[in-house]
Formats: structure tokens, sequence, C-alpha cells
């Protein structure tokens, strides 16, 4: 079966993001990019079920800059056998980045649906559950299990409190929370191999979804910095503070 | 217009989360209703119906309803959704996974864990792990939005709210298979007004006992960074940061953590930050009222010997 694993490009987890001077957005000029965290587990998973033989044609999607084709080889060098790119430079909308794959999926018609449950930028948690709405496929969202059993899949959830098992028919759309597995990382001749692997470039307007503007992000400010604390010599100093300073305990 | 605020329980219980999403409710507008959806939840709707300032609570009680399928729960809350100008719901695992199906499904689009208020169609909500904030209108007819409860303080129980029985099943073909809560003595993670959270530095799983025992002593809830989830030392539902639980405790006791942007993002609220840390040039002593350079095996034990 066939697996579509859309993928996004962010800021590196590793690196700290500042506001820029007017507050009208972040600053990303010449910071490290790379493949959102949990998306690139969602790739690992879609290679780990074509080793074990359940997959077996893995299609990475990406919308974003002529740069973010990067992010599509790194997935390719993991195991994805071909890429889409829908190069866009205009930051979209999780609801709109919904319908751009949906109409993938009109084209692509994968068993599977698999992605990261949040990118780490905009941090939303949307994209995999409006897809799943809008496909009219069931959803899993933050998979730390996911098992393929025939025509179906089941697939263990982290809830608030424990763990959630579901079961349901194929196609589905399951998003991956951190525990699904562990990526591994490239290796430098599949990387090579990743360059000569099939990538098509497509636009927004060639997929005939209408996209609308839904939100202004009116400014974005620092958040509230904390006053500087202090240091204490001892456990019992410690102590002696949060009774009497803090008054919390 | 009115607000509905999507009621969490577990068919036995109202959460406190819910007590907090009312208040960020009243603070957009008046009528304010919440939906109790659920299996033999009768008692869930009693405790909904005496949160302050609720007009109606709409019970919807069916087999289908019983562990929060979002397919279910959706078109559920969609079939409603036109006699609302805002839908919110707390930004739980049950509240990430449902609403966002209720906006596509509405073509609207979404604000994720929303922490302040600005006008009834303006709101501030955190970007790259809280990194900066955004303050964003929406310009749908329908806001829909999750809301970050540590945000909020939860509005007392002194209401007497009108009950209203919704008719409407909404099924799927997801099946609930099972389910499995970590059964613990200790308070809830997200409501608990102490927590004690260990990092990489704990070293096993079975160092995180010492933890244990402060946590049980202060009253407290244990949580852990990513790191200690990583390396297997405690389950996922404890890890609090970014993509975990977000908390804001009267006292957060951080101990063997570094203080990566991901975990600041998960407690900096905290009303009063300890942190016990070898490295002398950890992050996490830039965000801490209380610094302790120290052994974490020395200083934890001695802690717990002097409360």
């Amino acid at each position: 079966m066939k697996v579509l694993v859309p993928v996004k490009r962010v800021v590196d987890a590793n690196v700290k993001v500042r506001v820029n001077a007017d507050n009208s957005n972040v600053d990303t000029a010449n910071l490290k990019m790379a493949i959102n965290p949990f998306c690139e587990i969602a790739v690992e998973e879609a290679v780990r079920l074509k080793e074990a033989g359940i997959v077996t044609e893995i299609v990475v999607a990406t919308i974003g800059p002529k740069a973010a084709q990067e992010q599509l080889r790194t997935a390719m060098a993991l195991g994805a056998d071909r890429g889409i790119h829908v190069e866009t430079d205009e930051a979209l909308a999780p609801l709109s980045i919904a319908k751009l794959l949906n109409a993938i999926q009109a084209q692509e018609q994968a068993q599977l649906i698999l992605l990261g449950k949040q990118s780490i930028d905009g941090d939303n948690n949307q994209t995999g559950q409006m897809l799943a709405a809008l496909a009219g496929m069931p959803q899993a969202t933050f998979a730390s299990e996911v098992k393929v059993e025939g025509d179906t899949v089941v697939v263990t959830r982290e809830i608030d409190g424990g763990l959630q098992t579901l079961k349901m028919p194929l196609p589905a759309i399951i998003t991956t929370d951190l525990r699904l597995n562990e990526p591994r990382y490239a290796k430098l001749p599949n990387i090579m191999k990743a360059k000569r692997k099939p990538l098509e470039t497509i636009t927004v307007d060639s997929l005939g979804v209408e996209l609308k503007q839904h939100q202004n992000v009116l400014k974005v400010t620092p958040p509230a910095q904390r006053k500087a604390g202090v240091m204490v010599a001892s456990v019992e100093e410690l102590v002696e503070k949060l009774k009497n300073e803090a008054k919390v305990i | 217009m009115a607000i509905l605020v999507i009621a969490e329980h577990d068919n036995a219980s109202l959460k406190l989360d819910t007590a907090k999403v009312v208040a960020c409710a009243h603070q957009i507008g008046s009528d304010v209703d919440l939906l109790v959806a659920g299996e033999n939840c009768a008692t869930v709707a009693q405790a909904a119906k005496q949160l302050s300032g609720v007009r109606n609570v709409l019970v919807a009680d069916n087999g289908a309803y019983a562990h929060g399928i979002a397919e279910n729960l959706g078109a559920l809350v969609v079939s409603i959704a036109n006699d609302y100008q805002h839908i919110l719901a707390s930004a739980s695992s049950l509240g990430k996974d449902v609403l966002p199906r209720v906006a596509a499904l509405l073509d609207v689009a979404q604000l994720s864990e929303v922490v302040e208020v600005v006008s009834e169609d303006t709101f501030v909500r955190p970007i790259y792990a809280g990194s900066a904030m955004a303050t964003v209108q929406s310009l749908d007819a329908i806001k829909v939005m999750t809301v970050r409860v540590s945000a909020f303080d939860a509005v007392s129980n002194d209401g007497a709210a009108a009950e209203q029985s919704l008719g409407g099943v909404f099924t799927s073909n997801v099946e609930f298979v099972s389910q499995t809560l970590t059964e613990s003595e200790r308070p809830d993670l997200g409501a608990a007004s102490v927590v004690v959270s260990g990092g990489r530095a704990m070293g096993s799983a079975e160092n995180f006992a010492i933890l244990e025992q402060l946590a049980d002593k202060l009253g407290g809830a244990l949580g852990a960074s990513r790191a200690a989830v990583d390396a297997g030392y405690v389950p996922n539902d404890l890890q609090v940061g970014q993509t975990g639980k977000i908390v804001a405790p009267d006292l957060y006791i951080a101990v063997g953590i570094s203080g990566a942007i991901q975990h600041l993002a998960g407690m900096k609220d905290s009303k009063v930050i300890v942190a016990i840390n070898k490295d002398p040039e950890a992050p996490i002593f830039q965000v801490a009222d209380y610094g302790l350079e120290a052994d974490l095996f020395d200083a934890v034990p001695k802690l717990v010997a002097l409360l």
C-alpha cells in the first residue's frame, strides 16, 4: 500500500528564535532550518512499515518555499521514494495546508497518511485532524504505536493521564507523538541516492483549491520575562526561603 | 451571540479544566453554554450546571460519546455550531483531537492554546515554544479555539444553569478498543499546586523514587523533562514542555533539568520555581526564583528530611 507523509520545514529545534524589531513576526533569516521533528517521526514510521513489507511506496509532500526541497531530500534519504513540492512563499494557515493536502490525497489515493502531531514553529496541532475531517478519513492522533492489520489499523494514542487504543478501517490518518519511534540518521550513500529520487514541483493554483484568509496576526511580542532569582547556598537556606519568603510550603 | 464550551470529564466527574475554560469564555461574552457529551454522564451534567455564569448545559448522553471519539464528538458539535459565535475547549488531548475537525468542517481556522482574551475576535497565543506571543485577530464568523487552562483561574460553583437534552447521535467507523489510565495517588499534573520534575540527570527510572518522596511530602505531582521521557525513566504523560503538559503550579521544583527552551515552555508561568542542578551554567537557573547548585542525590534526600 501507499503512504503519504506531509512534512514541514521549520527552524531547527535547538535554535532560539527572537521577535523582530517591528514586532511583526519572529526573525527567521539565516537560522538553521530542519525537518519538523514530529514529521521526521512520521517518515521513520513509514519507512519501518515499508521494511516490514506492509508499505510499498512512500510519498513525501511539503508546502513551502523553494528551500523546503531540502526537507524532502532529507525524508528521501531516510527512505521515502518520491517527493511532491507545492511551492509557495506564503505562510499558509493549517486549514489551507489541510485543503492542499486533501487535493494531493485525491490524486495519490494513499491508504495511510502519517503526519507529525504539531510543528514546532506555529505549535498549532491542527493539520492532521483538519485533513481527516476534509478527506472523510478516520483519524488517530498522538500515536505511540501503529499496527496495520489487514484492512484496518490499530493505533495506541497518548492521551492525558494514559493511553487509548482505537481501531479503524484504512484509509486512515495518523499523527505521531514522541514515543512512536526514534528516527534513524541518514547514511551518506542514502543521502547521495536521495538526490536522484523523483521530486515533482507544482504550484498552489494547480491543485485547484480556493484558499481564504482567516486570521490577521496583529503583532508578535517577546514573552514576559521572569525577574532574576537568587542562588541559595544550602538546602537549609532553600527551605527557609520557601517557608518565609515565598511562603509556598 | 453565544459561546459554547465543550466540557471535559470521565463520565463520572467534571474536570477542573472546564471551569477554567468557562472563565476564559466569560472574558469574551456572557451567554455561555456547556456541552456535556458522554455516556451515563448525569453526575457530570449536575456538576456542570453549578459552574458560575453558565446559561445552559446541553447533554448528549449516548454510548457514541463514551470515549471521546473525535469523529462522533466533532460531528455533534458541528450540528449545533451555528447557534454560536465562539466554540471553546481546553487544550487537552481531547480538545486538540476534536476541535480542529470542527473548525475544518465549518471552514474556519482554529486558534490553539489561547492564553489571553484581547477582545471578542482577538486573542493572544504562544508560538515557537513560547519564545514569542502572537496577537491574532480572527476574521471567521465562528471562532474555534483551544484554551491553555493554566492561564485562567477556575470559575466558582455558584451557578444554576438550565439543562437541555440533545437527541442527535453521531457515530463513525472508529472503534474504541481499550484505555489504560495511570493510577496514581498523587494529584493530576495539570491541577497540582506543587510539581516536582526530574530530568536526564536522574540517571534511571529507579532514581525517580527519591523525587516521588519529595512530591509526596509536598502533596504534589510528579513531572519530567522530555530527556527523562526519551531515556525511558518515566511515561510520556508526565512530560512537561512544549509538546507535553503545560503547568503553572504555585511551586515548581526542577531537579537535574538543564532547562531547554522546550521544557521552559511548559513551566515558566509557575509562581515560584526552584532549580536544583550540578551545573552552574544550566539555563534553568535563569528562570528559577531559587537556584541550588548541588548534586541532586545529596540535596533531594536532605530536602525531604527537612520538610
